[in-house]
């Protein structure tokens, strides 16, 4: 069980909830819960492959989870999991 | 029926401001204000640093922990994080297709047109449903 941010865009698909209880002793379940939770916020999470998809990064408190056990890293209760969308852009 | 989008002439000035400080580098902000359907209301600019590694002449990027204070900063202040301002610098203030790539549903992304001297356009866009951009009415009081 995790505490799951949800970024605003995101939200109109979590009935505007800013955050979501998601079960799931790791990242990948606890993502796979709240996906589960809200079918139509999968497809901006994850990709074809079932994937998280290649613009989202997410964080378990201020930690990319690629610096810690990726998606396999452990949550508990009393885990903050960000899910980030990855602001950039530019000219052409 | 055209979006619309509301950002204070104080905001704006700000904005601009930003744009033009760090030219011939594209600049990146948040604003935070309030929406309701069809409309979003901007009362708030906090400029960024632009964390692309390599030519910042072309490209932006937000730090994810700039994004998380960003949306903590909102949860704690009752205000909306609204969208993402940028610089085109010496271009045309549309979207590109590498801005296109990158942008997520719900956020309003107000580009700038500048040159050395001048702000010379100031666009609103929005992904829609089919998620291209379309052009928000953009009003500044």
């Amino acid at each position: 069980m995790a505490n799951i941010i949800i970024p605003t865009p995101l939200r109109k698909f979590t009935n505007n909830q800013p955050s979501v209880e998601s079960n799931g002793s790791t990242v990948q379940e606890s993502v796979e819960d709240l996906a589960k939770q809200f079918p139509d916020l999968s497809k901006h999470i994850f990709d074809a492959e079932g994937k998280i998809r290649q613009f989202i990064r997410i964080y378990v408190g201020d930690e990319d989870i690629n610096a810690l056990d990726n998606e396999n890293t452990k949550v508990d209760s009393s885990t903050v999991i960000s899910i980030i969308p990855a602001i950039a852009g530019g000219i052409n | 029926m055209k979006k619309q989008i509301q950002v204070s002439e104080e905001v704006l000035a700000e904005m601009h401001r930003h744009a033009l400080a760090v030219f011939p580098n594209e600049c990146v902000g948040f604003f935070y204000g309030q929406s309701s359907e069809g409309a979003k209301n901007v009362t708030e600019y906090s400029p960024l640093e632009n964390s692309k590694e390599g030519d910042q002449r072309r490209r932006f990027e937000v730090n994810p922990l700039d994004y998380m204070k960003a949306e903590r900063y909102a949860l704690s202040n009752q205000v909306e994080l609204l969208g993402v301002f940028h610089s085109h610098p010496l271009h045309p203030a549309i979207p590109s297709e590498h801005d296109l790539k990158q942008a997520v549903p719900f956020f309003s992304y107000i580009i700038v047109s500048v040159n050395e001297n001048q702000v010379e356009n100031t666009a609103s866009w929005q992904l829609n449903e089919e998620n291209q951009f379309e052009e928000e009415l953009l009003n500044s009081n």
